[in-house]
């Protein structure tokens, strides 16, 4: 009657195919923690490929913010901008890649919109496999984002003391705490109702948190209360930590306290996203 | 007989709406079960509950014997959901969809890739496999979804509204589909708004309101607590509706009701569908001798309205709890 040719109006339910593919065979074994959470790890990594405009918020967003910080303070705070850029660049790295991982907790709250969650849920595997999956996939996001900073901080003449190894190092380093920092976003992804309110909560948490530490400024100017703050603040030891890690100086308290916060960070928030998960 | 499903005063309340207001289903094993009733009723928060995906609040639901709380991970491991909430990834393709799903459930990578391409072969979508499912059409995306259900063959099936929104021809490879699954031995649990769906695949229905079943039985128990179908006539002269009216209620012993359009008369019939069909034709023979000049006549099948006035005295009202 019309003249569109859809498939679906050639499709009749063939019996026999159908019971066939009903009938088959005996059930595989429950995959094992690990394996279902790669398994969700290579879905983050089929959304990049069919969508790879998301990969606009790892490559310019880092590439402004560093050129922004660079030239807006550099002559101000230290006379040059080589000069800056030694102390600014890994604080510009830290704070381009934590404010990312909020975008851990947009992607849980799209897919329970969405209703893929609802599917996830009623699959036997590992409970956390699919969290655990999306920030796997996610940490590729910030290994690029990482990439493209220092390269663009290599060409403005930031020239790491720590080698090739401090700078893995310090990526390294950014990257374990980022993973243990996302859960903060996959439990404000289950919480809130709205996309743009996990995105307004990540904004009141990130600023503060990014800015009132050592990335921009050395504390020492700061009042007192103000020190106070930024000392406790897990931005500003993660900050101390890759910086002496690209320095080469490896300041072992620094990336103690780091590693300390992540398997806090960690705990407390995995444990929340997880009961959220199994409640909602 | 072996129960599929099993709750008893099963509870679920959203703030001060009690969704779920003590629901006691008995489903046995490899039947399909229709749950009706309009949006709100309850019908998709009871199928979350038996899914795993809700806490109950109070009762309990068993699914093959297996309680939904205290031994999520072995439901789990024999149902499967499909419906507007819980849907595949509209990123992916077809395939990438079905492979996913089928590593997650245990396959290794060729078998997953061997299992999501016979799965798409017999649902019609080979040619679809390598295409985003925000591309897919309504039908094709039901069949997808469907596709995704049954990667491992499930025990029990949740189809949530399988059909809401579908054109008739989709709408009838779905129930042709459902017919399959279940011939196979799959317990199948349906929901949905419309009583010739109910009807057409269902052995038992439940009809929910308010959270709660108000009804239960075969589909020709239902039908005839409300009567089988009415009779609607639209005459061409107001004049003869009291006549009309007259000659309908003698012929077909039933309440005739006249609606708010000074043409139209409504009656319904009760007794089976031949009866229906026997006794609407000696009513519409008796108007024609009496010279009630007909514009316009049907016979239907009771509406869910109807359906809904006859059993809560209210109709079917479009409430969506939030």
């Amino acid at each position: 009657m019309s003249t569109a040719t859809e498939q679906s109006t050639v499709y009749r339910p063939a019996e026999a195919s159908l019971n066939a593919v009903l009938a088959a065979g005996e059930q595989p074994p429950r995959p094992g923690a690990l394996s279902a959470s790669l398994t969700f790890g290579w879905r983050a990594m089929l959304k990049i490929k069919h969508v790879p405009e998301q990969l606009f918020d790892v490559t310019a967003f880092p590439i402004i913010m560093t050129l922004m910080f660079t030239y807006l303070f550099g002559g101000a705070l230290a006379g040059s901008v080589t000069e800056y850029l030694q102390f600014l660049l890994p604080g510009v790295l830290v704070t381009s890649v934590v404010m990312i991982t909020m975008y851990t907790g947009v992607g849980v709250n799209i897919d329970i919109e969405k209703g893929v969650f609802d599917r996830i849920r009623t699959l036997p595997v590992w409970r956390p496999a699919a969290l655990v999956g999306m920030i796997l996939g996610d940490m590729f996001r910030y290994t690029i984002a990482s990439a493209v900073i220092l390269v663009l901080g290599l060409i403005l003449g930031f020239r790491p003391g720590g080698g090739v190894a401090g700078v893995l190092a310090g990526i390294a380093l950014l990257v374990v705490f980022s993973f243990a920092f996302s859960w903060v976003w996959t439990m404000f992804g289950l919480l809130l109702r709205t996309e743009k309110s996990v995105m307004g909560v990540s904004m009141l948490v990130l600023f503060p948190l990014t800015f009132l530490s050592n990335v921009f400024v050395d504390p020492a100017t700061m009042p007192g209360w103000l020190q106070a703050f930024v000392e406790v603040n897990p931005i500003t030891h993660l900050v101390g930590g890759v910086r002496s890690l690209m320095a080469g100086t490896w300041d072992a308290g620094e990336i103690m306290w780091t590693l300390i916060a992540s398997a806090a960070l960690l705990a407390v928030f995995g444990t929340l996203t997880m009961r959220l998960y199994n409640r909602k | 007989m072996e129960l599929a499903i099993e709750t008893s005063a099963l509870v679920k309340v959203f703030g001060t709406t009690r969704a779920v207001d003590g629901i006691d289903l008995a489903v046995p094993a490899g039947t399909v079960y229709g749950v009706l009733g309009p949006n709100g009723a309850g019908k998709t928060t009871a199928v979350r509950v038996l899914a795993t995906l809700a806490r109950p609040d109070g009762g309990e639901a068993r699914v093959f014997g297996h309680d939904v709380v205290r031994e999520a991970d072995a439901v789990r491991a024999r149902v499967s959901l499909t419906g507007q909430y819980a849907s595949i990834d509209e990123d992916l393709t077809g395939m990438e969809n079905l492979v996913l799903l089928a590593r997650l459930l245990g396959h290794r990578k060729a078998g997953a890739r061997e299992r999501a391409a016979r799965l798409l072969d017999a649902f019609g979508l080979s040619d679809a496999a390598g295409r985003q499912v925000k591309q897919y059409s309504g039908g094709m995306r039901r069949r997808i979804d469907i596709a995704a259900s049954i990667i491992r063959t499930p025990d029990v099936v949740f189809l949530d509204e399988p059909t809401t929104g579908l054109d008739p021809r989709s709408r009838n490879q779905v129930w042709e589909i459902v017919r399959i699954i279940v011939a196979q031995g799959t317990t199948v649990l349906l929901t949905t708004q419309y009583l010739d769906e109910a009807d057409h695949l269902a052995s038992r229905i439940a009809v929910i309101d308010h959270g709660k079943v108000i009804a239960e039985g075969t589909p020709g128990e239902l039908k005839s607590s409300v009567g089988s179908g009415s009779v609607h006539l639209r005459l061409r002269d107001t004049a003869q509706r009291p006549a009309a009216e007259r000659i309908l209620a003698r012929t077909l012993g039933a309440a005739v009701q006249s609606g708010a359009d000074p043409l139209t008369v409504t009656a319904r019939i009760s007794g089976s569908d031949l009866v229906a069909a026997e006794q609407a034709s000696r009513a519409l023979a008796e108007l024609a001798h009496a010279g009630v000049t007909v514009d316009d006549f049907s016979l239907g099948q009771p509406s869910l309205d109807e359906v809904f006035l006859a059993l809560t005295d209210h109709p079917a009202t479009e409430e969506v709890p939030a």
